[in-house]
């Protein structure tokens, strides 16, 4: 499926990238600065980015059978909900994946 | 200070780091379980899981592995996702920037949503702390969590290595990505900016190297940080 030779490049890179970040103002010692109103910025790119990736799996080259489409974003969004209202990431997935896998064997 | 406050702060991080193993361990199974069958060795998992101790992060790369896209945009795509790491750093300096560099390398290796989460709020509600307290309390907070990271990855690959691929990958995914939505929805601010991440993207999903990923990101930052603000400003006016 996935294609072998990038795993290693793509693992290391993300795990170097992330030290790099996670160092960068507490190894330079402050000698890296950023303005104040550009640190806040950060805190969102989590939760920006996540929704966005959630829109290209919908919607990109390899994304979920078309006819499968509507049945797809009803649990995602099931599972939006869950996990929204649980706090419980096991029991949102669960539901969106209980849902989705009964309609398919249904139907 | 004193070796028993050195104690007392290291028992106080690690009771602080405890109740979030309840949710690192399954959600480090699944991503174990989703790298294996998606054709990672168990060795690749676990040390993805070693290397990178981020879950969202790491479910998205997986997920950008498997639709091909190209490599540096799956490097990237992950640390965007990472990025407040940074700010975490940025905050951390404040209180032990002055530590030894092997202190602050640890600290850094270490620093992941939970151990930065209750360190802040430690360092916050007790300002008197010396900053060797401090590096105690932050690396015994991370004491639960990040080995239960590497074990429950561990078992799920394991576990995911002889399975079959029944579980509709397709699905699968996706809907553990939107499971890890949810909890960030935390205020006015963190929800808009995923709301503006997912129209953005939906609006900009033609553009090619992935643009839409970033500009949704971009724009969700933005909107964010100004509902922060602004929220900010009307509480201190009601003051």
């Amino acid at each position: 499926m996935i294609d072998q030779t990038i795993i290693w490049p793509v693992i290391i890179a993300i795990g170097i990238g992330s030290f790099a970040l996670r160092f960068m103002f507490l190894g330079p010692v402050g000698r890296t600065t950023m303005p104040e109103w550009v640190q806040r910025h950060l805190r969102y790119t989590a939760v920006a980015i996540l929704p966005a990736l959630l829109v290209q799996m919908l919607k990109g080259p390899t994304a979920i059978d078309p006819d499968a489409r509507m049945i797809a974003i009803s649990a995602i969004l099931l599972t939006l909900l869950v996990s929204y209202v649980t706090k419980n990431l096991i029991l949102a997935t669960l539901a969106g994946g209980l849902v989705f896998i009964l309609y398919t064997q249904i139907f | 200070m004193t070796t028993s406050s050195a104690k007392n702060l290291f028992w106080q991080g690690f009771k602080s780091g405890v109740p979030f193993t309840l949710v690192i361990f399954p959600v480090g199974m699944l991503f174990g379980v989703f790298a294996t069958e998606a054709g990672l060795s168990i060795i690749e998992a676990l040390s993805f899981s070693i290397v990178v101790i981020a879950g969202a992060a790491q479910f998205t790369a997986l997920q950008l592995m498997i639709d091909q896209e190209t490599t540096w945009i799956i490097v990237l795509s992950a640390l965007a996702i990472n990025l407040r790491m940074a700010m975490y750093s940025a905050s951390l300096t404040l209180h032990i920037g002055s530590a030894p560099l092997w202190q602050r390398a640890l600290v850094t290796y270490l620093t992941i949503d939970q151990s930065y989460a209750v360190s802040a709020t430690k360092f916050a509600n007790d300002p008197h702390m010396s900053r060797q307290d401090k590096v105690i309390f932050f690396l015994a907070s991370a004491l639960p969590v990040v080995p239960v990271w590497y074990i429950a990855t561990l078992l799920g690959a394991v576990l995911g290595y002889g399975m079959p691929s029944w579980l509709s990958m397709d699905m699968a995914l996706p809907l553990v990505i939107a499971a890890m939505i949810g909890p960030m929805l935390t205020n006015r601010a963190h929800q808009y900016a995923a709301l503006t991440g997912t129209l953005v993207a939906l609006a900009l999903n033609m553009l090619p190297l992935n643009l839409g990923l970033f500009l949704g990101g971009i724009c969700g930052m933005i909107v964010g940080t100004e509902t922060e603000r602004h929220s900010f400003k009307k509480q201190t006016i009601q003051k």
